[in-house]
């Protein structure tokens, strides 16, 4: 049987959360095939049909898939994925939003953010804000999963050569509409994929502060994350919140600043390579998971640091 | 306007569950429970939207054993007017839940159901998806903003890459994010008339749902635990662990 993976992409090209997907679905089976969902978005069906264990892509281009509504693509990806073994998207705020629809549509269980393939039919996944790893196993015909990206290393996007398909779209619900959207502009790395991972919290005390931090996200290379409390404050967006609730990041060093270690925080980042932490508060619980722990203020600490990688 | 709202009973996010030494399951004994924070603040949008005089009455609903009758009984405190739960002492996946919401849907007919984006506890981020799909609904997940007017919901919803606006036909399913609203506290003559407020008791049979369930849980195990590094005394010295010894910059 054959296992099915839904491209993320926004019509112009693919996010690579797509290759981690492909890597989960390589340990499950082996023929595996993407469905490119969206509008104008041949570019991305050329780009899906390069990465690596890819034997084809399907696409559906219509202007109903062109923002990725959930009433829309989940009836397509239930109608084209009902023959296949899983159904595989990324546990990113898309996949999170179609997927649980599709498996419902095709009266199953889904099984969420998986961190670990056991067998084809065997999963792990954080739960209690990863406080605990379920293993679990699922006997629905069709395995409806989200992945989670960060516990999977992403295939090479190239070096594929897949045959291109063209299906026919499911049409439109006609029951919701997109409005508009405010994304965020940023010449930086973008959080779940970066090596390197700055984030602010609290401690950072308001929204100008936040200028040091980006400074030494600059001079690393690093993308900038924040805890709750710092989204909340209104320190910084939305997009930027890391943690159970948040996005999900494990890069090869993550820099705590002016962030506690609540366990929904330690939930986002505590698979990263190396944590750093910086706090004036030698009893915050941060430094329980921390490799390297500077205990001082912030404001000083990090313009130092800046100064000195 | 009517508006349904599910709520789940959860651990309290405070506390840290432990795996039970089997590995069958956490352990839930003695644990605090309370009513899942993201339930929470459906509980509070559907509140908000009755004293704008959008709502006209709020009905929450809640599955599960007997005692999930005390986080409708906090709903209700909150500012909902009635409640359900259906009983059971089963297992119940996002998608048997969805079912049993379907039911109460149809006999309901609100124009309007709030849920939580995710229970802290299974951490699934389901179950409003299942039911807008079993009940061929929109659906305005990670909601930050909800605005009702002529027959439509416009929703704000946190997307990774930052804030998207849909407008829903009614009725329409909404899943709370964090930012949506702040809850109140309930107040103690309010929990005192919550006792009043009518609460029925189905059974899934009522609601000609069978519970099924793909998935079995084979085993529960603590995460891989980090080990506590060092504390380093100075800036300088962070810096040359990092270049040196861990090697990452
Ligand atoms: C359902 C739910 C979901 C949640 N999801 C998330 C989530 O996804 N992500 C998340 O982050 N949180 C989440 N939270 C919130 C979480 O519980 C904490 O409230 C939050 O992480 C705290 O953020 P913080 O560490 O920035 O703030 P605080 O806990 O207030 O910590 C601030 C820290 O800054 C330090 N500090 C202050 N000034 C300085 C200075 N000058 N120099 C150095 N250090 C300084 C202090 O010592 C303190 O340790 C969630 C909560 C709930 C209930
Ligand atoms: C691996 C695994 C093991 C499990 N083990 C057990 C177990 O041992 N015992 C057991 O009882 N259950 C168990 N469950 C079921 C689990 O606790 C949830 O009840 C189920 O998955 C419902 O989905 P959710 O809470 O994850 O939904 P989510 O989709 O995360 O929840 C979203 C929202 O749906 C609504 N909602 C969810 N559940 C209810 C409810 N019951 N009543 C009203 N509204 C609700 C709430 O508004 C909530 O905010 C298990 C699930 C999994 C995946």
């Amino acid at each position: 049987m054959s296992i099915l993976v839904l491209a993320e992409h926004n019509n112009a090209s693919l996010n690579a959360a797509t290759l981690a997907v492909v890597a989960a679905a390589k340990a499950a089976g082996d023929d595996i095939h993407v469905l490119v969902a969206g509008s104008g978005c041949g570019a991305v069906a050329e780009e899906a049909a390069q990465v690596e264990s890819v034997s084809k892509v399907l696409v559906s281009d219509d202007p109903a898939y062109a923002h990725q509504l959930a009433e829309n693509i989940s009836t397509l990806v239930a109608e084209v994925g009902k023959g296949y073994s899983h159904i595989l998207a990324a546990a990113t705020t898309t996949g999170k939003n179609v997927m649980p629809r599709v498996a419902a549509l095709l009266d199953v269980d889904q099984i969420s953010d998986i961190v670990g393939v056991d067998s084809a039919d065997t999963f792990r996944r954080p739960i209690y804000a990863g406080n605990a790893i379920a293993t679990v196993q699922s006997s629905a015909p069709v395995k409806v999963i989200t992945v989670r990206g960060t516990a999977f290393d992403n295939v090479a996007a190239t070096g594929g050569t897949a045959a291109v398909e063209q299906v026919a779209a499911a049409g439109d619900a006609e029951t919701s509409a997109f409005i508009g959207e405010e994304m965020a502009e940023s010449d930086r790395p973008e959080l779940t994929a970066a090596g390197i991972v700055v984030s602010g919290g609290r401690g950072m005390g308001n929204g100008e502060n936040f200028e040091i931090l980006y400074s030494l996200a600059d001079k690393l290379g690093a993308a900038v994350g924040a805890s709750r409390a710092a989204v909340d404050a209104g320190f910084v967006p939305n997009d930027m919140q890391v943690g159970q609730t948040g996005k999900i990041v494990a890069p090869e060093l993550y820099v705590a600043v002016g962030i506690s270690g609540a366990i929904q925080h330690l939930a986002g980042m505590k698979e990263s390579k190396i944590i750093v932490a910086i706090n004036k508060d030698e009893e915050a619980p941060i430094f329980q998971v921390a490799d390297y722990g500077l205990v001082a203020d912030l404001f000083e600490a990090v313009p130092e640091l800046t100064g000195k990688v | 306007m009517k508006v349904l709202v599910a709520v789940k009973r959860v651990i309290d996010y405070n506390v840290k569950v432990r795996v039970k030494a089997d590995n069958t399951d956490v352990d839930l004994t003695n644990v605090k429970m309370a009513i899942n924070p993201f339930c929470e603040i459906a509980v509070e949008e559907a509140v908000r939207l009755k004293e704008q005089g959008v709502a006209s009455e709020i009905v929450v609903v809640s599955m599960g054993p007997k005692e999930c009758q005390e986080q409708i009984r906090t709903a209700l405190a909150l500012g909902a007017d009635r409640g359900i739960q259906v009983q059971t002492d089963e297992k119940l996946d996002s998608l048997a839940v969805a079912k049993l919401l379907k039911a109460v849907y149809e006999q309901e007919k609100p124009d309007l159901i709030i849920l939580g984006k995710q229970a802290i506890d299974s951490d699934n981020n389901q179950t409003g998806q299942m039911l807008a799909a079993l009940a061929g609904l929109p659906q305005g997940t990670f909601a930050s903003e909800v605005k009702v007017e002529e027959g439509k919901a416009n929703v704000t919803r946190e997307v990774d890459g930052g804030l998207q606006t849909v407008a829903l036909n009614l009725p329409a399913v909404v899943t709370t994010d964090l930012r949506l609203n702040e809850p109140r506290y309930a107040s103690l003559p309010n929990i005192m008339k919550a006792k009043r407020k009518p609460l029925d008791v189905k059974t899934p049979e009522d609601l000609g749902v069978t519970i099924t369930s793909t998935i079995s849980l084979l085993k529960v195990e603590p995460p891989a635990e980090r080990q506590a590094g060092i504390k380093v005394g100075s800036v300088d010295e962070l810096v040359e662990k990092l270049k040196n010894e861990a090697k990452v910059i």
